[in-house]
């Protein structure tokens, strides 16, 4: 003990080294380890694959690149966004009620069963989550049984015919890649909302109401601008998160990839590594966008 | 979150269509979970048919048999267990520097914290890959471990940051003036007070970790952790009832933990 008091004498006279003793840990395995490998993925991508040897060519060029522009992959890539856009887009007017119901209606008590009710999925087994949309979206499951017990069996047909987003069932399309996607993200939406709604003083939208707003015009012109923050905290999960997911599009997509697919498709069996480095370029440059203009939205201060 | 005062007395009543838009959601949420309950006793082993045609208690037995299951839970639960360990290391000492001092980086190192969380799970997962590729290590997993200890740091680092700034300084310098030396100071003083924040900061980094699918896939070479066993029982038509029995086990063996760590950290998100 008496060593140890004295090192911790000593270490007490020199905050810098006692400083440097305590950030060593994490800044060694944060920044060497995940950050060398960031810069790992990034050197992979200016190697490119031979086409004859199936080797890897460990010479930088921009070769790979030139790969990631083909037609193909740019679909991939459209794909991707296009649903990423979309399931944010729904995930915002699913979170928005529950999010103004608990900030502005729910007693505290309530409140604290509502975010709870909130977070439990958040947390529980992601993959379980996604699973139970196989189970319920199966051509002879619950769904499609409770369609056609209200004599909807029609309609759900005529959904499954569409072309680009039906598929033999729901849960081999678009569209039930959609659902899942906005059931497991929906969660990540909601709370940041909640959190930018509560931090508006009651007090402001009494003054709305007193200057002669109908709660309509205090929705629209108070409520919906101070909202705005969290909505682009929460889309920047949804977004970011339907960029980069395989585990969705392939347990309840059809044949289309989306680039999560095809990074894990390039890194496995066709054993190119560098194009599928390459590919995860096109997440990080979408986010990096994202990110600049929900900063300018102030979305960071909701988070 | 507005302390109670602040909120005005007679709380204003909803709009009947925003409590219906609310009560949809959850059960959107939600009911989901009883849909798989059910299916745990189906005794149709080929399809997901509905309404089921029979009810059997068999797959419980039959999933309790399965070598393949045992081993990916106990893969993935060594794996969570190491990654916790690491985590709490880590993350602790993140925040007791940020958290003692104001230094050069101190903004740089809260956005490197966050990073692994904050870009899609795929360029963490394929950034490990090419790493583990190019220095040419072997899967095994040592490098699983190593992909979930870089985002459970986070949520470590955030409890005990969290709990930190609620700590008064003013006591461990109590402490210190009574003639406690660091080492005393640390381990009667700051340690219970951190107590619960590690143990909810760890249990998070454990549900974390032990969900954890993209990264893994891309660490984990060959190898089956729980999550993976189920993706790729997604693809087998046969005995769908034993993944439902897993499902059922898996939601439960990390929603207990989430529930435990909401009650632990409720003081801190209160204030």
């Amino acid at each position: 003990m008496s060593s140890l008091r004295s090192l911790s004498t000593f270490l007490h006279r020199r905050p810098r080294l006692a400083l440097g003793l305590l950030l060593l840990p994490p800044v060694l395995w944060l920044g060497v380890v995940y950050l060398g490998s960031l810069g790992a993925l990034l050197l992979q991508s200016f190697f490119h694959l031979d086409g004859f040897t199936g080797q890897v060519v460990r010479r930088l060029g921009l070769a790979t690149y030139r790969d990631l522009l083909a037609p193909a992959h740019l679909d991939i890539a459209r794909r991707t966004v296009a649903m990423a856009a979309l399931v944010t887009l729904t995930a915002i007017l699913l979170a928005f009620p529950l999010a103004y119901y608990a900030a502005r209606y729910a007693s505290p008590r309530a409140r604290a069963l509502l975010t709870l009710a909130v977070v439990m999925p958040l947390w529980s087994s992601y993959l379980v989550r996604v699973y139970f949309w196989k189970l319920i979206l199966a051509r002879e499951g619950i769904l499609a049984w409770a369609f056609a017990r209200l004599g909807l069996s029609g309609v759900l047909e005529g959904l499954l015919a569409l072309p680009g987003i039906g598929g033999p069932s729901l849960s081999v399309s678009p569209i039930g890649t959609y659902l899942a996607f906005v059931y497991v993200w929906l969660p990540y939406m909601i709370l940041p909302i909640q959190a930018a709604l509560e931090r508006i003083p009651p007090s402001l939208l009494e003054a709305s109401a007193d200057l002669g707003a109908r709660p309509g015009a205090t929705f629209r012109r108070v409520v919906l601008p101070l909202a705005l923050p969290g909505v682009a905290a929460g889309s920047i999960f949804t977004f970011s998160l339907t960029l980069g997911d395989f585990v969705v599009p392939g347990a309840l997509g059809d044949s289309s990839l989306y680039i999560g697919q095809a990074v894990l498709a390039y890194q496995g069996t066709a054993g190119n590594v560098p194009l599928a480095a390459a590919f995860t370029v096109i997440p990080m440059a979408v986010m990096a966008l994202y990110l600049w203009g929900a900063k300018r939205l102030g979305a960071f201060d909701a988070l | 979150m507005p302390s109670e005062a602040t909120r005005p007395r007679d709380r204003p009543r909803a709009p009947l269509a925003l409590e219906l838009a609310v009560g949809a959601v959850l059960v959107f949420l939600h009911a989901p979970f009883a849909v798989i309950l059910l299916y745990c006793f189906t005794t149709e082993d080929a399809s997901f048919r509905f309404p089921p045609p029979g009810l059997t208690l068999d797959w419980f037995a039959v999933a309790w048999g399965r070598e393949d299951v045992w081993a990916a839970l106990g893969l993935s639960l060594r794996v969570a267990a190491a990654a916790t360990v690491l985590a709490l290391v880590l993350g602790t000492l993140a925040a007791a520097a940020v958290h003692r001092s104001r230094f050069f980086g101190r903004e740089a190192l809260s956005l490197l914290l966050v990073l692994p969380i904050a870009l899609p799970g795929i360029v963490s997962g394929i950034a490990l890959r090419s790493a583990l590729g190019l220095l040419e290590v072997p899967f095994s997993p040592l490098t699983i471990v190593i992909g979930h200890t870089t985002f459970c740091v986070v949520v470590v680092y955030n409890n005990v940051l969290a709990r930190l700034r609620r700590t008064a300084r003013s006591q461990v310098e109590a402490s210190m003036d009574l003639g406690a030396a660091g080492p005393e100071t640390f381990r009667f003083v700051v340690l219970p007070h951190l107590a619960t924040a590690l143990l909810a900061g760890g249990m998070l980094a454990f549900a974390l970790s032990f969900d954890e699918i993209i990264v893994t896939t891309f660490t984990s070479g060959q190898q089956e952790t729980l999550p993976i066993w189920i993706f790729n029982q997604l693809t087998r038509p046969r005995q769908r009832p034993v993944t439902n029995v897993v499902a059922v086990f898996v939601v439960l063996a990390t929603s207990l933990p989430v529930l435990l760590a909401h009650r632990l950290t409720r003081e801190d998100a209160g204030r």
